[in-house]
């Protein structure tokens, strides 16, 4: 098995693992600070300029996108490019290939920057890119899976580790999600028009966009998970069976739970029923994967303390914790009446993507940082732990606001006189949340200071990193 | 659906459910070679796994989230064309009209099933409709006097009229001014009230085809000086010889008539905007403002409260 590989050290293609490194922390950087613009925004809407280009309307999707597509995606490019190498113990499939998912990815990251803020979008959340765009993801998105499948393929262990069933679902289900959605007529080279109509298009669209949280932004850094919490705890995975039952059972329900964004709609009661089941019973194996993270730290609690690089990564499994608990809470019809269209789901949406997503990507970023530019460690682990509390306090600061503001709105909604008129105009709600929008606010901007510093932190690393080397081959070439 | 798919969606459902059963059973007796708390035997960089039993407290929260499953989806609609046993449904479904949706509701009530929108909409009428029977038996002028009658009244006009008209009832370009004494339609409480059931239909025809730009222009600057404005005298005295096409609906005065909703110009007052620029572009293009019937949506005893908020705003006691 992989015995080998202790005589011969295996060569890996780590530069397209650096090179989505660097990217994460960029685009992270980016997206986040557009996320605290357009908080800001909502507060002083004039920061638009009264440009069309700086408004929130356009510069919300391209919030989503740089997070979602450009950091989070280039965490996952980065890690499981990192993971698949290390547990099959074999180079990256194809160089090329792999470079050329890296270069296609950017090009789709810039394309998105640039024709958002000028209004070309085909208006589908989550998947607003129009069709030529569209067809480049599909693209860099079937070399990424040959790359990584084709690793798998050609692997020196005999078994297929646990993270990478996980990376391997996220990238097939995005694949099908990605073509499935996107399907289309173009009437010109900006414009498109969905295949689907009325309420099918609405099912689509949820089938997707509930479906690019739980695969890629759950599945996806749930492989993640499975590689550096093991890895940075020094501790082996709590249950091989557990990660068999939650892994099945996380896949095939969570394809389901879309039709939970369209209920009272116009969707059929059947199809929200059963989204609405298969939402709930999800919580279980969802709550399966945190379980196995957080009991594998059992017996190196005590690393906690000293480690903020672990903390990282078991903080963002107890927010993980915390969100899958509360989505399936708010599939339920009843509370989904309260819940939907207020703040709590963005609060919602926060706390799984800068508690969980972040905060594991930050965790893995910190772990591969080193490795990959040549040092023993980063170059400094106390800023580590300033980052670590700016954006936990950022994170807590978001999701209370959020949920105050939420259930406010909620409830301001469905508050009636006793002569059946509604107690409060919608402006008012609006008026109401604008304390809860400050705090918001505050919290996006710890978040990103932490995110500079974390930028800074890595600079140090990699630039000592190449001074050693510098330093190593100038002395081979005097010798 | 068909029962084609119908079947698909049940077989589907339960298959899944069915096959996490499985799925869970298997996993909870120790079917590797290795004892339970023995590491797997396999080696992934270093990281290795043991083989832990599943919690029980969690595979018990998954049997209860299981069951709750099926039996949600005996009771309401999922499985396909099943109903459920609970003959619940949140509304009645591929209605297409008033009358449709009236039947639907009929036959529903004979055959038992609960339908939640209908249900919510006759408990409401039940608790809300004396009320409004009781302001819809006294006069809009009574009404108007009465703050609590007109508190009301704006309530329901911040909910249904305020997208348009603004929630100071001041309006907007398009949309009329409701706190003024310039009425397109009479500003009378039958007339008010008249406006709101039936809604209107502000039609202006466009004269882009028939006058050349400076004709156009030469119109625009007559009627511009109709509410005493200071315009280029020639400019206005050509206009008028062009004015009796408009005059048909406006009248020769320009005063214009409420009985077709034409608009008083005399009064610089303007729906559309008053510059010679946007008096040019309504000439040459025409308008179409629509203001929606509110019969059916609100009902005419809550329109009668509406009227009444909407005629104290220009009869401020």
């Amino acid at each position: 098995m992989s015995q080998t590989s202790q005589q011969q050290p295996i060569d890996y293609n780590l530069k397209v693992v650096r090179q989505f490194t660097v990217m994460t922390i960029i685009w992270g950087i980016i997206g986040m600070a557009l996320g605290v613009f357009i908080a800001a925004e909502l507060i002083w809407p004039d920061l638009s300029l009264h440009l069309p280009y700086l408004t929130y309307s356009r510069l919300r999707p391209l919030h989503t996108n740089a997070v979602i597509f450009a950091f989070g995606t280039s965490a996952l490019f980065a890690t499981s490019y990192y993971v698949v190498q290390k547990t099959c113990q074999v180079r990256l499939f194809s160089d090329k290939l792999a470079a050329f998912t890296f270069w296609g990815w950017q090009a789709v990251i810039v394309a998105a920057v640039i024709t958002l803020p000028l209004g070309i979008t085909s208006s589908k959340e989550y998947a607003e890119l129009e069709w030529p765009i569209d067809i480049l993801i599909a693209v860099v998105w079937i070399a990424y899976a040959l790359v990584f499948f084709a690793t798998i393929v050609k692997r020196r262990t005999s078994h297929i580790y646990v993270a990478n069933w996980f990376y391997g679902g996220f990238i097939v289900t995005i694949a099908l999600l990605h073509i499935g959605n996107s399907l289309a007529v173009p009437v010109s080279f900006t414009k498109s028009y969905s295949m689907y109509s009325g309420a099918v298009d609405a099912m689509m669209q949820w089938w997707y966009g509930h479906n690019a949280v739980g695969f890629l932004l759950t599945a996806g850094f749930l492989g993640m998970m499975y590689y550096f919490v093991p890895k940075q705890a020094e501790r082996p995975v709590y249950s091989y069976r557990l990660s068999v039952v939650h892994f099945w059972a996380l896949i095939s329900l969570y394809i389901w739970a879309g039709p939970h964004h369209l209920h009272y709609t116009a969707l059929p009661d059947w199809t929200q029923s059963v989204g609405m089941v298969m939402s709930v019973i999800l919580f279980v194996p969802s709550w399966g994967g945190m379980i196995n993270g957080i009991m594998t730290l059992s017996g190196a609690w005590h690393k906690l303390r000293t480690d903020p690089i672990l903390r990282f990564l078991i903080v963002s499994l107890s927010f993980y914790g915390m969100s899958t608990f509360e989505g399936p809470m708010m599939a339920i019809k009843s509370v989904n009446a309260l819940s939907h269209y207020t703040d709590w789901t963005i609060g919602h949406v926060h706390s799984g993507a800068l508690g969980w997503v972040a905060m594991i990507s930050i965790g893995a970023m910190y772990f591969l940082v080193p490795r990959l530019f040549n040092q023993e460690r980063l170059y400094s682990t106390r800023l580590v732990n300033v980052h670590f509390w700016l954006h936990t306090i950022g994170v807590v600061l978001y999701i209370v606001a959020m949920w105050i503001s939420g259930v406010m709105q909620g409830l301001m909604w469905r508050a009636t006189n006793s002569d059946g008129t509604l107690t409060y105009s919608f402006v008012e709600s609006v008026e109401a949340s604008y304390p809860f929008w400050f705090v918001r606010f505050v919290g996006g901007v710890f978040i990103v200071t932490g995110m500079l510093i974390m930028a800074y932190n890595c600079y140090k690393t990699i630039r000592a990193g190449q001074r050693a080397s510098a330093a190593v081959s100038h002395d081979v070439k005097t010798a | 659906m068909s029962s084609f798919w119908s079947a698909w969606v049940i077989v589907l459902t339960l298959g899944l459910l069915v096959a996490i059963i499985v799925l869970l059973r298997w996993n909870m007796k120790n079917y590797t070679d290795v004892a339970e708390g023995e590491e797997m035997g396999h080696e992934f960089d270093g990281i290795v796994e043991i083989n832990n039993p599943l919690p029980k407290w969690w595979t018990y929260l998954f049997w209860i989230c299981i069951v709750w499953g099926f039996v949600y989806l005996a009771l309401y609609p999922g499985l396909g064309n099943f109903q459920g046993l609970l003959g619940w449904k949140s509304s009645n479904q591929d209605v297409r009209s008033l009358a449709e949706s009236r039947a639907a509701e009929k036959r529903a009530e004979e055959e038992g099933l609960i339908v939640e929108y209908d249900r919510q909409m006759r408990a409401a009428e039940a608790e809300y409709g004396p009320i409004f029977a009781a302001y819809a038996a006294r006069s809009i002028e009574d009404l108007a006097a009465d703050p609590e009658a007109v508190a009301v009244g704006q309530r329901l006009f911040l909910q249904n009229c305020s997208q348009c008209h603004g929630s100071n009832a001041m309006g907007g370009p398009g949309f009329p001014n409701l706190t003024d004494d310039d009425w397109l339609h009479g500003g009378s409480p039958a007339k008010i009230k008249e406006t709101i059931i039936g809604g209107r239909q502000g039609a202006m025809p466009a004269f882009g085809e028939q006058f050349t730009d400076q004709q156009i222009t030469e119109v625009a600057t007559y009627v511009l000086s109709l509410s005493g404005r200071k315009v280029d005298p020639e400019l206005a005295a050509a206009g008028k010889t062009r004015f009796a096409v408009c005059s048909a609906c406006h009248g020769v005065d320009g005063k214009g008539n409420q009985d077709i909703g034409s608009a008083n110009l005399t009064d610089n007052i303007w729906l559309y905007g008053g510059s010679q620029a946007k008096v040019e572009e309504t000439l040459r293009y025409g308008r179409n403002g629509v203001m929606p019937a509110w019969k059916d949506i609100l009902g005419e005893d809550k329109v009668h409260v509406v009227a009444a908020y909407i005629y104290s705003l220009s009869n401020e006691q």
